[in-house]
């Protein structure tokens, strides 16, 4: 199957700002790079939409433009922490009111499926719409749920994406289980700085995916498997291994590996550990230090091979040409692991 | 009653974030429902919160909502003639 | 014709019982599991009935086997998840590519609840414990963990069609050979949060719900969690017992009307009705009994039945739904219903729709009132309709001898 559009809000503007100058942000956390919505949508139709909404809403919309799709046969999203803003908000009215006076948009736009649901509102598409929330698997069940449909042979596309977003409080909150760095640095120098914690991020990623290719696809997407709380790293290099074999190359296949190292010592380490095992000799694009580590960034991860296979250009290696096969690797605080194959069309 | 209405015209804007309208485009007697203002049924429970609010008047279903809700100066009527007298 | 699934067990909790035994016992003796409101500390106590399980946490804990701080969301999915694999006949998991694919609406919620009351007078304030398991994805993993089971784990949050999607999503995944076996449902504990948010939308009765009544008033929020257990045809030749029935068809469709409200005629309803029949192959005139979404919600009961009106023309099944039993139980519901669904094909049982008493006026049928044993149930259809116009039908067939 085919990657026929990639959309995405990030904390970078584009993959050309990737190319050439990355933004840089002097802190622990990374917002979105977001367009002016008022311009991509009537006043009214995004009056209530919280932030999330409006990025997933945006992002999908850009992904159907781009494959000039009107209807997709599907839409599946993934999100960890659904909408965070307007959970935040009912809760907090809740306790201060102590249950009274309470209004209920903040209620029904907290639901989980609200990105999905406002998507197919807007395009007044009645198709199979579904939305997965689990944690770092979040992306990976709606790929998994998209492939599927593909594969059933039940629709001609998907849209499918994932979707988290950051507030205040849940930086507050993460930052108190102690997963973000403390002291001032750039994101630019991540890996930099082997200590202990990550930087925080979000972002919206949209993807058309297709049987059929027009001729203008990004990549084909070969294959995609998870692998849930693996004890070892041993044993993720076991999973990696397999997954090659069962699409039947080699390591040495791998042009470009795109891997999720965020920062973090001890997180890195299950990295480095596969790394050695598998692929030393392969060329590497580490993405985290782009947009942030959250549940769903394989779907930051996915936008940005996609964009390397449309163009041939790697942001890491600018002399190395363009690679044939790209796996991505993932995990998700050392629980949820996840490999994407693209080829080139 | 004039200053009653300007009042909610406002509030409503503010309540249900209508940033696209200014008070002076809700007419007193423009529908403020579908085919009028095309504010939906999530805007009358946001409404419905509004009057108990901002003028103490609880209504009892969301049915009683659509003919309070028909205009401005339906809802400006309403609230004078229900708002509690301590006021 | 694709490769049939097969159903082999099912397990449930909920107001009306901590297991099948007991929520078969209430539905036969037409015992509502509705009262006032004794676990979940409310402002709204006097006034909204609900539909809880009767147990405090730590009654469901020893019951589970998990420690009592966590998140009731879990405790009542690890309940009725362990209840549907010891159903189910298995020899074991060992061996098997097993998947536990839960879904819920509120997660960790309650704890959320504890947590953010002392955080919102200091930031520095509040138990991380009772923050550690807030995501939906959360509970769905305390749980698989304790189930031993690693090959996949998912969790799906589409509102009140949450749990019938999941069901799907395993039997499609069986299907596509990803999978031999998959625990399937959902879970959903009551909480402030869900109880005040459907209060701002004026739909819960303060009494005991109507259900597709002419003078309903709307819901009653009820918790608990259901589970299938779907085995591929491979699988169903190791069991120590014959499978229970097929999951034969199943759709989900949008209405894409209104974040919230249905269209009036249900095309959404119509449309995941529909395409469960195509798929199973069958003619609206198979289906014996429909359990419906049925809330009790003016909106709701209008558009689902103008759906079936349309759908079923002059040829109406046996319907009822079973939330005037268990209230609205949300994420769990489609899970709960299709236990009851399974239950209904083992055991020939059409179920009551409690405290009916007058016909919709704008529909040619009203739903059962008493409970019947023995009837001939070969299919039946579940609706579960949620938020976001996201519809979902489910078809249960008993398996041909």
């Amino acid at each position: 199957m085919y990657i026929k559009a990639a959309a995405a809000i990030s904390p970078q503007v584009s993959f050309e700002q990737i190319l050439q100058s990355p933004a840089s942000y002097n802190s622990n956390r990374l917002n979105c790079a977001e367009p002016d919505y008022t311009k991509l949508f009537d006043a009214r139709i995004i009056r209530r939409m919280s932030r999330i909404i409006k990025m997933g809403v945006a992002t999908a919309k850009d992904c159907l433009h781009q494959a000039d799709v009107q209807s997709p046969g599907a839409i599946i999203t993934g999100t960890a922490y659904g909408c965070l803003a307007d959970t935040e908000l009912f809760l907090s009215k809740m306790v201060e009111n102590k249950e009274e006076l309470l209004t209920p948009t903040a209620f029904i736009q907290s639901t989980h499926n609200t990105v999905g649901a406002q998507i197919a509102l807007m395009l007044k598409c009645h198709n199979y719409n579904n939305t997965f929330v689990h944690r770092g698997f979040s992306f990976e069940s709606a790929m998994l749920d998209a492939i599927t449909l593909l594969h059933e042979n039940a629709v001609e596309d998907v849209l499918v994406g994932g979707v988290d977003e950051i507030t205040d409080t849940s930086h507050t909150l993460l930052s108190r289980f102690g997963l973000y760095k403390q002291h001032a640095f750039s994101n630019l120098d991540l890996y930099n700085n082997h200590s202990k914690g990550t930087i925080a991020g979000e972002g919206a990623g949209f993807f058309l995916l297709s049987k059929k290719t027009t001729g203008n696809s990004y990549a084909k997407l070969d294959d995609m498997a998870t692998l849930y709380k693996p004890s070892s790293p041993g044993e993720v290099a076991g999973f990696v291994n397999d997954f090659l074999h069962r699409n039947n190359i080699r390591a040495g296949d791998i042009g470009l590996l795109v891997s999720g190292e965020n920062g973090d010592a001890a997180n890195d380490k299950w990295y480095a550990d596969m790394k050695k095992t598998l692929f030393n000799d392969t060329a590497t694009q580490a993405f985290k230090h782009f947009c942030g580590e959250y549940p769903t960034a394989p779907a930051f991860a996915l936008w940005l091979a996609a964009n390397i296979m449309k163009t041939g250009k790697i942001p890491a290696h600018k002399k190395i040409k363009a690679p044939g096969k790209i796996l991505i690797y993932n995990h998700y605080l050392t629980i949820h692991h996840s490999l994407y194959l693209l080829s080139a069309c | 009653m004039e200053k009653l209405m300007a009042d909610l015209k406002r509030q409503i804007i503010e309540q249900l974030n209508l940033k696209d309208l200014k008070p002076e485009d809700i007419g007193d007697d423009q529908p403020l429902f579908v085919e009028g203002l095309g504010l939906d049924s999530i805007d009358a429970l946001e409404l419905i919160v509004l009057l108990q609010q901002e003028y103490k008047i609880k209504l009892a279903s969301a049915e009683e909502g659509q003919s309070v809700f028909r205009s401005v100066r339906t809802m400006a009527q309403y609230i004078t003639e229900h708002q509690p007298k301590t006021v | 014709m694709t490769k049939p699934v097969f159903i082999t067990g099912a397990g449930v909790i909920s107001a009306i019982g901590n297991n099948v035994q007991e929520n078969l016992a209430a539905l036969e003796n037409g015992k509502a599991g509705m009262a006032k409101m004794e676990y979940l500390s409310s402002a709204h106590k006097e006034k909204l009935p609900v539909a809880e399980v009767k147990m405090n946490n730590e009654a469901l804990a020893a019951l589970a086997g998990m420690p009592a701080h966590i998140s009731r969301t879990a405790l009542l999915s690890a309940i009725a998840a362990k209840a549907a694999i010891q159903n189910a006949g298995l020899e074991s998991l060992k061996g098997l590519r097993s998947g536990f694919i839960s879904a819920n609406t509120v997660g960790g919620m309650d704890k959320t609840e504890d947590f953010f009351t002392d955080f919102l007078s200091d930031p520095q304030k509040g138990r991380l414990r009772n923050l550690v398991h807030h995501e939906c994805g959360a509970a769905t993993e305390l749980v698989a963990d304790v189930l031993g089971i690693k090959n996949y784990v998912s969790t799906i949050s589409t509102a009140c069609s949450s749990s019938a999607n999941a069901v799907f999503y395993a039997a499609r995944l069986i299907k596509q050979n990803i999978l031999d076996i998959a625990i399937a449902g959902g879970t959903d504990s009551l909480t402030k949060f869900t109880l005040n948010g459907f209060n701002t939308l004026m739909i819960l009765d303060q009494q005991y719900c109507q259900p597709f009544d002419e003078n309903r008033r709307g819901l009653n929020l009820g918790e608990g969690a259901g589970y299938v257990v779907l085995v591929s045809e491979k699988v169903v030749q190791t069991l120590k017992q014959n499978p229970v029935c097929t999951l034969s068809g199943y759709c989900n469709a949008n209405d894409a009307y209104h974040q919230t409200a249905s269209s009036p005629d249900g095309t959404g309803s119509y449309l995941a009705m529909k395409g469960a029949l195509e798929q199973s192959g069958l003619n609206p005139a198979d289906i014996d009994y429909i359990n419906l979404h049925g809330t009790g919600t003016q909106n709701n009961d209008i558009a689902e039945g103008t759906a079936i009106k349309l759908l079923f023309e002059g040829k109406y099944p046996k319907m009822s739904s079973t939330k005037s039993f268990t209230g609205h139980t949300l994420g769990a519901s489609g899970g709960i219903e299709a236990v009851f669904s399974v239950l209904a094909l083992q055991y020939g049982l059409i179920y009551p729709n409690l405290r009916f008493e007058t016909q919709m006026a704008a529909l040619p049928f009203a739903p059962e009132t008493i409970f019947r044993k023995g009837e001939k149930v070969n299919h039946v259809l579940s609706n579960s309709f949620g938020f976001g116009g996201n519809c979902s039908s489910l078809i249960f067939s008993k398996l041909q001898a």
